[in-house]
């Protein structure tokens, strides 16, 4: 079983980013869970989301998890929110900052000997999308760090999965996706 | 005519698209509803697929739940097919028209997506609602996963609709944990999903202008208790046989077998936990846990609520020493019904095992697997010892100091 925390405001897609990774795992013939918790649900409020992946149907719904990956989208979280709760040893941390891994590591100590990339989904999304959406740079992100599925096969699973937007987000998604993937270290 | 909805094989769906389907393929002729968390987007998304053309139906935006359920009680009468949603507060404005769809024979259906009842105000998945519901005279059927409220909700109007039952459904599902949970669900074609339920035949219905009826009529102390017995026979005799048919015929259709009573690790298992919900899989996981250590503890869920299927579960039980009834509602000043429902079904059979209760999960709190690792160890000494070695009621998941009662 893997099994991936979001960290992220209401509002910046982590949930649609959630179900966007469960809809391409599923189409590979995994099972897949994708929730949140939502609390009271203000746009902006720190909130968590999660996806669990397996080969065989998940029976288990709890909301407890020891994530293997812990994604957060919202670089101030890193500061106001646990994101290191119930951690593994080898949990590996993917983190949206405009600061290199070194800096942001420096600037919260408990990452300190932690598995820690950093990528900037906000500027990625803001400058390909237009507006700070960081849930699918951080797919792309994930798909270099943890190589779950070829780039490629990704992003035309994405599509796929994004059919309902214009073409032109559509293909603004994609350029994000694929700069996160090159970008994160 | 309605537009094709393409859908593949399986989609990734919450619990509540997977409703929303269902009810695009039963072709729906009014919905009526009043949207409150953590059902809304049930007729959300139902509202979306009419608005693309993929519904032929009516859709009533509703002034509150009592008025939804007014609407719909109004349209089942004059003869249409008909479903709603709810939840929490809603549901519980909704209470006193549920009593009129069951007594005047309406078969509706009602998508329960459970939730605490306030105050204090809470969004969070529990089974207030679903408990407050079940002496109103409604099939009760449970859900444990998006998959399950789809075929449930395809079943219910089959069921409901049938002229020997002509009872009102309610599909219940637990909010969040299965209404927000996206899975993989597989799907049915339209055709073999509306061929499923068949078509809708009307029964008195008040558009039939050559038939003239009156629906809900007073009917005092003279003929009352025959109408209220009636209604009952009709839940208590026909309701699981006709149940047990379609999941039959599901089983045919699509390969997924549903029983009145879900029984699992229960051969040669002592000790068993009875739940309902999304808690019945994660039971089940726990259970796995355990089997695979060799240790023998089962797990069985309710998935009819009402009509309850007393024989089915005692039947189920028979060969356990130890059975932990777990209770998502707050009882407020007695045992859990389950409790009181499964000592019930045992009372007058030759199974004599230690029953105890407990309380958890109420407004959303997390049913850890660790919390059923406790119950299944305090049912082996429950088993072991013959008598109860916890208190009769205990409260799990609960912070501060341990709380328990009996």
């Amino acid at each position: 079983m893997l099994e991936i925390r979001w960290h992220s405001r209401a509002g910046q897609g982590a949930v649609t980013g959630a179900k966007g990774l469960a809809e391409v795992v599923a189409t590979t013939g995994k099972e897949v869970q994708a929730f949140a918790f939502y609390g009271s649900a203000k746009r902006g409020a720190a909130m968590t989301a999660y996806n669990r992946v397996d080969d065989k149907v998940i029976l288990n719904h709890e909301k407890y998890m020891q994530p293997d990956y812990v994604l957060v989208i919202d670089p101030a979280l890193v500061y106001t929110t646990d994101i290191t709760a119930n951690e593994k040893e080898d949990t590996i941390y993917i983190i949206t900052t405009h600061l290199c891994t070194q800096e942001l590591i420096a600037s919260q100590p408990k990452l300190l000997g932690k598995k820690v990339f950093t990528i900037d989904c906000i500027k990625i999304s803001q400058e390909t999308l237009g507006k700070a959406i960081p849930n699918t740079p951080m797919l792309g992100a994930l798909m270099k760090i943890s190589g779950m599925y070829d780039i490629e096969f990704f992003k035309e699973s994405m599509i796929r999965v994004l059919q309902k937007l214009p073409q032109k987000m559509i293909d603004a998604n994609m350029i994000a996706i694929q700069r996160a993937y090159d970008e994160v270290n | 005519m309605a537009d094709i909805f393409e859908l593949r094989d399986y989609e990734v769906w919450d619990g509540n698209m997977a409703a929303s389907h269902a009810l695009r393929q039963a072709q729906v002729d009014v919905v009526a509803a009043y949207p409150i968390t953590p059902s809304t987007p049930i007729v959300e998304n139902y509202g979306n697929f009419m608005a693309n053309g993929y519904i032929d139906g009516e859709y009533i935006l509703a002034e509150s739940e009592h008025g939804a359920m007014s609407c719909c009680i109004g349209a089942s009468a004059a003869g249409g097919r008909v479903a709603t949603a709810t939840s929490s507060q809603g549901f519980a404005l909704m209470l006193e028209t549920l009593y009129s769809a069951s007594g005047m024979r309406l078969p509706i259906i009602l998508n329960v997506v459970n939730r605490a009842i306030g105050a204090p105000l809470n969004v969070n998945g529990d089974h207030s609602d679903m408990y407050m519901g079940r002496d109103s005279g409604w099939i009760q059927i449970d859900c444990y996963n998006p998959q399950d409220v789809y075929d449930m909700n395809l079943l219910a109007f089959r069921v409901s609709e049938d002229h020997d039952i002509r009872l009102p459904t309610m599909v219940h599902q637990d909010g969040f944990m299965t209404s927000h949970t996206a899975q993989r669900v597989k799907t049915l074609s339209d055709d073999v999903a509306y061929n499923f339920i068949g078509e809708f035949k009307p029964m008195n219905d008040m558009l039939d202008l050559d038939h003239p009826v009156t629906h809900g009529v007073q009917t005092e102390e003279d003929w009352h208790f025959e109408h209220k017995a009636r209604q009952h026979h009709a839940l208590m005799s026909a309701v699981i046989p006709k149940i047990q048919e379609a999941f039959d015929e599901l089983k045919v259709l699509s390969g997924r077998q549903y029983n009145i009573v879900e029984s699992y690790n229960m051969n040669d298992a002592e000790v068993a936990i009875v739940c309902m919900g999304s808690s019945v899989e994660t039971a089940l996981e726990v259970s796995n846990e355990l089997l695979a250590k060799g240790i023998k503890a089962g797990v069985v869920g309710i998935r009819v609520f009402r009509p309850f299927p007393l024989v089915e579960i005692a039947d189920a039980l028979k060969s356990c020493k130890a059975i932990a009834t777990l209770d998502r509602s707050s009882p407020n000043g007695t045992v859990g019904a389950l409790f009181n429902e499964i000592a019930g079904a045992l009372f007058n059979t030759n199974t004599h095992a230690v029953l105890t209760n407990y309380i958890y999960g109420l407004g959303g709190r997390d049913l850890t697997k660790a919390s059923l690792h406790t119950i299944y160890r305090e049912l082996e000494s429950n088993a072991e010892s013959g008598n109860v070695t916890t208190p009769l009621q205990q409260f799990i998941g609960l912070r501060g100091p341990k709380l328990s009662f009996f």
